[in-house]
């Protein structure tokens, strides 16, 4: 099967999410074509892409793309399933595949899998449900796919190809309707969608000026932070750090709970993360029941000496 | 100002999922139906604020969804819809859904649509952008803002690590996510009102469904927890590194 590949940039460069994608179509083509289609300009060398299995890039390099649309990237993505003749488009379930992966399939009248969370058998995807409370299965019922895959879904592999960079024309590029007028970015360095590690605090650290240890720890961890909902609320911490049922949904390696008690709202938007430790003073908090490791004890001495513990870890490691 | 705010039903947050024999659709019985909490509390409630802020228009909702879904609209209509409309029949994706709310829009345009970010049951998050390719409208996804003066929104989106600002002349369909909007719980006067408000049957599209979701199932319990001293911080390193393989 010959697969198209969407490599998201940002600030010009790759994603990181790109050998995860290209990993995933390598083995999904089977022995077909691998191409990355990468929009917008561009500041790293695209061979690179070849690393993890693209067998040819395609770039189309017009600076109005720097600002993102939906559908024009969508529009422009459905052109080049069809230039390419590909099978099946993959990109990233992330905020901006999330816009990508409807218009395309809208345009191609194609099948679309929101969210996959593995490789398929044949044409049945794994995803999750229910915010991570149920697995399910994805059968896709027309002849052409999208297949947006949700991060940190499989491990990257290295397969060194040799990769053509080619610039791309479409037959027009879109007008945009939408004006980017400002751009802000937030003061984490880790987009917490994408992060393989997080630390997350609940309200039994007391205040948001007690969040220096949930930073502190994060910064030794290479670590995103996050929230639990009643802090988003009470306005401790922005937003978009909220994770739950209404908040996000994430998937990292590692998850990192302090004083949160693990309601099962809140649960729904980490359930799906591979390793979960829970530090909290209550022995009885729910959360304890979908740990992996727990300690009882107040955070406010447990997460100084864990983030010690983890730099005599790496001191020891280098 | 004419708003259209698509709304869904959705499973109570507090629901303990099963599934029916088949494992083809979620067991329905004794489960507390809700409005979508992000079609409701930040899409349908910011609609409402900026008509409020006008002073004039109206606010209708659509759904997608077979007569017993009416007690969720009314639900809707309490919060301060105007009026509602339901296309008949049982949603099957999010690609059908969206496609019957877009042929039912090219007879009655909006000045723009809103949803919410995605169904805490499939959480595909992608109505939004099938509905806005259906109709070649501009789609701006998670929005956190939202302001309207003569014709022109302003809107601020998350952008993963950012937000972005951006204008939009025209009608656009946007997906709201959580700060655009303060969850309202109805008053009695609102569920009173809600009784009386139309509710519009229209009759669906012959559509084909281009996805199925099948073989559902619970995830595989957890093991145990294990427990580590407070004292023995380095032990949890040693467990995480070695045992977990997450440092």
């Amino acid at each position: 099967m010959n697969v198209l590949v969407y490599i998201d940039l940002q600030l010009g460069r790759p994603r990181k999410n790109a050998a995860e994608l290209l990993t995933y179509a390598h083995k999904m083509a089977a022995g077909g074509a691998v191409t990355a289609l990468v929009l917008g300009p561009c500041s790293e060398d695209l061979a690179q892409l070849g690393d993890f299995g693209a067998q040819r890039v395609l770039h189309l390099s017009a600076p109005e793309l720097a600002s993102f649309d939906g559908l024009v990237y969508g529009k422009l993505l459905a052109e080049a399933v069809a230039f390419t003749q590909s099978d099946a488009l993959l990109l990233a379930f992330d905020h901006s595949g999330k816009a990508i992966a409807p218009v395309a399939a809208a345009k191609l009248k194609a099948g679309l899998v929101a969210g996959a969370v593995g490789l398929p058998q044949g044409n049945l995807f794994p995803v999750k449900a229910f915010s991570g409370k149920a697995l399910a299965k994805v059968r896709v019922l027309t002849a052409q796919w999208i297949i947006a895959l949700t991060p940190n879904s499989i491990p990257a592999e290295r397969n060194s190809c040799p990769a053509a960079v080619e610039a791309w024309t479409p037959s027009s590029i879109p007008v945009s309707k939408i004006q980017v007028i400002a751009k802000h970015k937030n003061d984490s360095d880790i987009p917490l969608p994408e992060a393989e590690r997080v630390v997350s605090g609940g309200r039994g650290l007391k205040g948001p000026e007690n969040w220096g240890l949930i930073e502190e720890l994060a910064h030794e961890l290479g670590a995103a932070t996050a929230c639990s909902r009643p802090v988003s609320d009470i306005g401790w911490r922005p937003h978009h750090e909220h994770v739950g049922q209404t908040g996000i949904t994430i998937r990292p390696n590692l998850y990192i709970a302090a004083g949160i008690s693990g309601a099962i709202q809140h649960l729904a938007g980490v359930n799906s993360s591979k390793t979960i430790v829970v530090i909290n003073s209550d022995a009885e908090a729910p959360f304890f029941k979908a740990a992996d490791y727990g300690v009882v004890g107040d955070a406010f001495e447990v997460l100084p000496k864990l983030t010690q513990a983890i730099k005599k870890f790496k001191a020891e490691q280098a | 100002m004419n708003i259209l705010v698509c709304i869904a039903k959705a499973p109570d947050t507090t629901t303990k999922i099963k599934f029916s024999p088949s494992a083809n659709a979620l067991d329905g019985n004794g489960v507390t139906w809700i409005v979508n909490p992000s079609d409701e509390w930040y899409a349908l409630v910011r609609a409402l604020e900026l008509k409020e802020a006008a002073g004039q228009g109206k606010v209708s909702i659509v759904t997608v969804g077979p007569a017993e879904d009416d007690s969720i609209i009314r639900k809707a209509l309490a919060v301060g819809a105007d009026e509602a409309f339901r296309i008949n029949m049982q949603p099957d994706c999010a690609a059908s859904v969206a496609a019957q709310i877009a042929a039912w829009i090219h007879q009655q345009p909006f000045d723009f649509i809103l949803t919410g970010k995605e169904t805490i049951d499939y959480n595909g998050s992608v109505m939004g952008g099938l509905l806005a390719a259906e109709l070649d409208l501009p789609y701006i996804p998670l929005i956190e803002k939202l302001t309207v003066q003569s014709g022109c929104a302003t809107l601020s989106r998350d952008i993963g690590g950012g937000t972005e600002e951006v204008q939009v002349q025209g009608p656009f369909v946007a997906s709201a996510t959580k700060g655009l909007a303060e969850q309202r719980i109805p008053n009695m006067r609102g569920i009173m009102a809600a009784r009386t408000k139309p509710i519009h049957v229209v009759e669906p599209q012959p559509l084909e469904s281009t996805v199925q979701y099948l073989d559902f199932a619970l995830p595989a319990e957890k093991g145990a927890c294990k427990m580590i001293d407070p004292d023995n911080m380095d032990e949890l390193v040693r467990l995480l590194h070695s045992e977990a393989k997450a440092l």
